[in-house]
This record gives C-alpha cells, sequence and structure tokens, in this order.
C-alpha cells in the first residue's frame, strides 16, 4: 500500500503549531509532525489522545515492590531462615528501603523500555529523517492525501498564512 | 522583527541566537580539534587516575593494612570518600529531576553536564566500598543471587545492604535520565556531521530518533515520569548512607537528625562541585552565553539555603547532645570541637557555615572567580565534614582504652587523589565527545523572556505544484 503525503516545511514552532489547528479545522488527516525539540501544545492541535505511560510506570512500580518485598521475606524467613539479634524473621519494617529502591529500579528501567518498544525505537535503527534539518532547526508537518478531494494548491494558500518555507509531496511506499 | 524583552523575565540565553545556532555552539567543541588546555588537563588527570589505580591495585594484592586503619578506626578514608561522591553526585539529580518538577527553566543549561557529574560521582563513590571489602573479586556477594552455599542470602536488615542496593539503583536510573535525554541530542548530531565514522557511530546511539511529534509526546511523558521517579529516589539515597552510621550505636552517629542533614549537605556540596565544573566550562567551550550570570546566581542562593540547612544541623547536633543529657553523646561532641581532630571541626565550619555567607553579596554571587574560589573552599569543607563525622566518633568511642588515633598512608591520599583523576577523566572525555548542553531543551526555553514570534498572515503567490518524489 502507498500513500501520498505532502509535507510541509516551517521555521518556527507558532506556525507549525497555527497550522496545524488550522489544518485540523479544515478536516485534513494529519500524518504526524517532526520537529527538533518538543513544541508544547502540538500533540493537542494534532488532535492526539494523552499517553497512558504514566499507568504503565504505576503498574511495573507496583509489581516491582511486592515481587521484592516478597523475596525478602522468603530469603529472610523461609529460604534459609538466619536469626540476625534476635529480630523478628519477617521484619517488614527493615524491609522497607530495598523496596522501594526495587520498585524505583522497576518503574524506571520498565518504563524506559517500555517507551522504546512503543515507540519502535531500538539502538542501530536506521532513522527516517523526514526533512533535513528536523533535528536542528526546521519543522515539518505531515498531512496524508487520503482522498480525491485533496487539493494541494488549497494547503499552499491555507499554509501560506503561517510562513510555509517549503511544500512537497511524497509517495510513501510501505 | 524586532526581539520583544520581558520585563519580568530574564532571557535564558543570551545574544540573539538562532535555533541553529544553538545546534552550532553546542557542537562546536565536539566538532573542533581539542585545544591544549583540554589535552593539559587530560593528560593531568589521566595521569592521577593512573596513580589511584596503581595505589589501589598495591592495596588489592597486599590489604587493607596499607590504609592507616587499626582495630579501633575501621574505616576513614575510604568511609570519607565514599559519602563525598555520592554527595556530590546529588547536584545532578536535584537539577535534573526536581528543578524540572518545580519548573525552574534555567535548569536546562546545566542539566546534562549536571546529570554527567552525578553519574561519574556515583561510579568515583562505587569504587570505595567495593576495595574496602578486601577482596573486591567477591564484590557480587553483595547481590543476593542463588548460590550453592545454602543457598545463603544477604542480610536484607542491614543498612549496607540497603546502601547497595540504593546505589546500584541511583545509578541505573540516573544513567537512564541521562542517556534518555540526550537521544535527540544524539540524532542532532547525527545529521549533521560530516565524520561517516560519527554517523554511524550515532546512528546507532540515537536509536532511530526522528523528531516524531507522537515520539515526542510519549518523550516528555517519560521525561517527567523518570524525574518524578529520581526526586524521591535521590532523597532516598542519601538518607540510607546516612543510616549506615545512624543504625549503629556510636555517640555522633546514633541521631535521627542525620537524614536530612545528609541530604542537605549532600546538595550543599554536590552544586559546589557543579559550580567549580560550570565556571570552568563555560569559559574554556565558550558557553558564557548559555551558562549565564544568571545561571550561576541561582545556583550560589541553592548554597545559601542547603548551607544555611547543614549550619542549622551544627547547631542542632550540639543542642541535642547537651540536652540529651548522655555524658557519652555530650563527650563525641566536645572532643569534635576540642579533641585531637579538632583543627578538622573547624575547617569544615569555617568552609560550610561562614564561606557561603558571602553569597549573599549580589556582587560575589555574578563575579565566576569569587565563586569559583569560594566554591572550592566549599567543596574542601564538605570533604572534611564526613571525615570529622567518622574519624571524631571512631577515635575515641566508650572505652578509653580503646582509644586510637588514624594517620593517613600516602596510600590513603594517593586514593583519594586517584579518585578525582577519574572523575576529571571521565567529565573531560564527556566534555569533548557529547553534548556539553541540552539542545533538545534549551532551544524550547529559547523564546523565554522574549517575544513570543508573532505569526502574522502573509500573503503569498500560487506556485508551481512539486512533482512528488519517492520515498521509502
Amino acid at each position: 500500500m502507498s500513500r501520498r503525503l505532502l509535507v510541509s516545511t516551517f521555521d518556527h514552532e507558532n506556525d507549525l503549531l497555527a497550522a496545524t489547528n488550522a489544518a485540523r479545522e479544515h478536516g485534513y488527516t494529519i500524518h504526524d509532525a517532526y520537529t527538533p525539540f518538543a513544541v508544547h501544545g502540538l500533540d493537542k492541535a494534532m488532535g492526539m489522545r494523552s499517553t497512558r505511560l504514566a499507568w504503565a510506570t504505576l503498574i511495573l512500580g507496583i509489581s516491582g515492590a511486592i515481587a521484592k518485598l516478597w523475596f525478602q521475606i522468603w530469603t529472610s524467613a523461609t529460604s534459609w531462615p538466619v536469626n540476625v539479634g534476635g529480630k523478628p524473621l519477617k521484619s517488614v519494617p527493615a524491609f522497607v528501603p530495598v523496596t522501594f529502591e526495587v520498585m524505583v529500579l522497576f518503574a524506571g528501567v520498565g518504563t524506559v523500555l517500555l517507551f522504546l518498544a512503543m515507540r519502535k525505537l531500538w539502538p542501530g535503527k536506521k532513522p527516517a529523517v523526514i526533512y533535513e534539518g528536523v533535528t536542528n532547526d526546521r519543522f515539518v508537518l505531515v498531512l496524508v492525501q487520503d482522498n480525491a478531494s485533496f487539493n494541494v494548491d488549497e494547503v499552499r494558500l491555507l499554509f501560506g498564512r503561517f510562513h510555509l518555507v517549503q511544500l512537497e509531496e511524497r509517495i510513501e511506499r510501505s | 522583527m524586532g526581539e520583544v524583552f520581558s520585563v519580568l523575565r530574564q532571557p535564558l540565553v543570551l545574544g540573539n541566537k538562532s535555533y541553529a545556532d544553538i545546534t552550532d555552539d553546542v557542537c562546536a567543541p565536539m566538532e573542533r580539534q581539542a585545544s591544549l588546555s583540554w589535552w593539559i588537563a587530560f593528560i593531568i588527570s589521566v595521569g592521577v587516575l593512573i596513580l589511584g589505580a596503581v595505589s589501589i591495585a598495591y592495596q588489592v594484592m597486599t590489604g587493607v593494612g596499607v590504609w592507616g586503619l587499626n582495630n579501633t578506626v575501621g574505616g576513614a578514608f575510604d568511609i570519607t570518600n565514599f559519602v563525598f561522591w555520592i554527595g556530590i553526585g546529588h547536584a545532578g539529580t536535584l537539577i535534573s529531576a526536581i528543578l524540572f518538577l518545580f519548573r525552574q527553566r534555567w535548569r536546562t543549561s546545566v542539566n546534562r553536564s549536571a546529570e554527567a557529574m552525578t553519574i561519574f560521582a556515583v561510579i568515583c563513590a562505587g569504587i570505595f566500598p567495593i576495595i574496602h571489602t578486601g577482596r573486591p573479586w567477591f564484590a557480587y556477594w553483595l547481590f543476593p543471587y542463588p548460590n550453592f552455599r545454602g543457598p545463603l542470602w544477604v542480610n536484607f536488615r542491614s543498612p549496607l545492604v540497603w546502601d547497595m542496593f540504593a546505589i546500584s539503583t541511583y545509578l541505573t536510573i540516573s544513567f537512564l535520565f541521562w542517556y534518555v535525554g540526550m537521544i535527540p541530542d544524539l540524532a542532532t548530531i547525527r545529521d549533521r556531521t560530516k565524520s561517516l565514522f560519527r554517523k554511524k557511530l550515532l546512528g546507532f546511539f540515537s536509536f532511530g530518533w526522528d523528531g516524531s511529534n507522537k515520539t515526542w509526546q510519549r518523550y516528555e511523558k517519560l521525561y517527567l515520569l523518570l524525574a518524578g521517579l529520581a526526586t524521591p529516589l535521590v532523597v532516598s539515597v542519601h538518607t540510607i548512607v546516612s543510616w549506615d552510621f545512624a543504625t549503629s550505636v556510636i555517640p555522633g552517629w546514633h541521631t535521627t537528625i542525620f537524614p536530612p542533614y545528609f541530604v542537605a549537605g549532600a546538595v550543599f556540596s554536590g552544586f559546589a562541585m557543579v559550580l567549580t565544573l560550570m565556571l570552568i566550562v563555560r569559559k574554556v567551550m565558550n558557553l558564557e552565553e548559555y551558562i549565564t550570570l544568571h545561571h550561576i546566581e541561582q545556583m550560589c542562593k541553592v548554597i545559601i539555603a542547603t548551607g544555611g540547612m547543614v549550619a542549622l544541623a551544627y547547631l542542632t547536633e550540639i543542642f541535642v547532645a547537651y540536652y540529651s543529657g548522655n555524658g557519652y553523646e555530650r563527650f563525641a561532641f566536645i572532643n569534635r570541637a576540642l579533641g585531637p581532630y579538632g583543627w578538622t571541626y573547624w575547617v569544615m565550619v569555617t568552609c560550610n557555615i561562614l564561606v557561603p555567607q558571602f553569597f549573599w553579596w549580589k556582587k560575589i554571587r555574578r563575579s565566576p572567580g569569587m565563586v569559583f574560589t569560594l566554591s572550592i573552599f566549599i567543596n574542601i569543607g564538605m570533604w572534611f565534614e564526613r571525615f570529622v563525622i567518622i574519624m571524631t566518633s571512631l577515635t575515641r568511642d566508650y572505652l578509653p582504652g580503646s582509644w586510637a588515633g588514624f594517620t593517613p598512608t600516602i596510600i590513603d591520599l594517593t586514593t583519594l587523589l586517584g579518585s578525582f583523576g577519574l572523575f576529571f577523566t571521565l567529565f573531560l572525555l564527556f566534555a569533548r565527545f557529547l553534548p556539553m548542553i541540552a539542545m533538545g531543551e534549551i532551544k524550547g526555553v529559547l523564546r523565554y523572556g522574549r517575544g513570543a514570534g508573532e505569526t502574522k498572515p502573509v500573503e503569498v503567490r500560487k506556485e508551481e505544484v512539486h512533482e512528488p518524489t519517492l520515498v521509502g
């Protein structure tokens, strides 16, 4: 399947934001935007849902904590019980610090791995840089030409109001 | 369009920069030949590092007896250095995580190097407990792993085990925070570099980053989550380090004030080290428009605040020792100030209580030379603080019959020096090969305190439609 994409380039994040808002108001399908830094409000302009990554972190943290607490109790009281200074075998208050550390470790490492997996990023992945300078100082909006009435000149006129730098049609083959 | 400046907010980046200028400025030190001063600093650091490595090798082959330890003083420089380096690391996390949560946007100029400093300081710190075990090749025994001795597990009630978990988690999370923050910048360098080798290398390490906003959205969230995790983590780390002392029954150590006192002291010493490093870096690498006097002033203010907390802790300790009515506790503090190691106490008080008071003067806060000198004093003072806590309590405990002294040997001193060698070698390598300033973040605050850069609709004429080009 191939798609026709319209790649429009801007010099300023506010232009990109305004163009994105305008594109959405006019009912164009936004494929993605590419920016050198996180532009605040762009996800809303693109109509993206907010991410649920935080829930994953919470679940990871809780599972790390439970697993470690269980492990400490199991090693200290079941697997090889050792009487340390007459302290109870299940001395839960003393297990709190390590439980906390492992909770943070699970949540942190797990969230990073989940993020990489979700966004399909991995070491050595060949980057598909949409437009030269997009990691430096260019702001790019990519629209999908998904119906017959899509008129490039209309888009040019629309985006022209926002200091459009360049407009380019591309065909994406997958 | 003329630049519009806010009267309320100072711009965080000076000079009239564009986004491309930022990329050029930050990448410049990496793309030119190393300067003579870098080579001189690097050769000295590596030399000192080798000295330290030789000392450690000698100590490992001979035994911990090569240090000035004895039956009474079971740990001295090793523990002092450990706590000192861990403390240094804390400022990095404070800048990168806590100031991020507090929306202190000036942090963007210094957070990358401060985080790097954290990682290197934690590495330096980690060496000391490992070599203190005497048999570092068995250091993995600290981990609870299934073994053929029972399996015999580690004692999870021991603060030393807590410490091991705290430090290794801290190192892991700090590294992730630093590395994740650097991925977009690595992609920036990848896309601009001319060298094929570097393009390949950074292509590998930048994880195929393409600046997609769908990724940026999750990335921002991830960054916030990591900051949220690192904040309690950093507090827990020095709290647990302080428990190494506080859970024992040695007079002068057995106090509940230790956790907050240690955390404040850690941030205090760490900021002094950040200032020491940043003042050199901004000068040598021409980053004065990014790490401005405003940034230095902010950090000096953090030092006043945390220095005040440390001073309060010193006074509280003395008061509580008096008020406890416990003779041993009282003696510990009289001995601390007036005993055989009294001079170290007064070095500590001078450097940590008196020196930061100079930062009340704006003129001093805005004079890099003065700040640099004072930050060195604080670094020294905070090393002595740990030495005082450890030494005065250990040399004079309950039984006068078991009292002893401690004199560092040459190996003690060269090992301490060696850790500085390691720290500066790593930092110099970082400064040479990685972006010192978070480009992806500083671009986001470039407009701070300036006009918003209005988007005025403009007239355009219709042009020919480009021929479609093929991609993918």
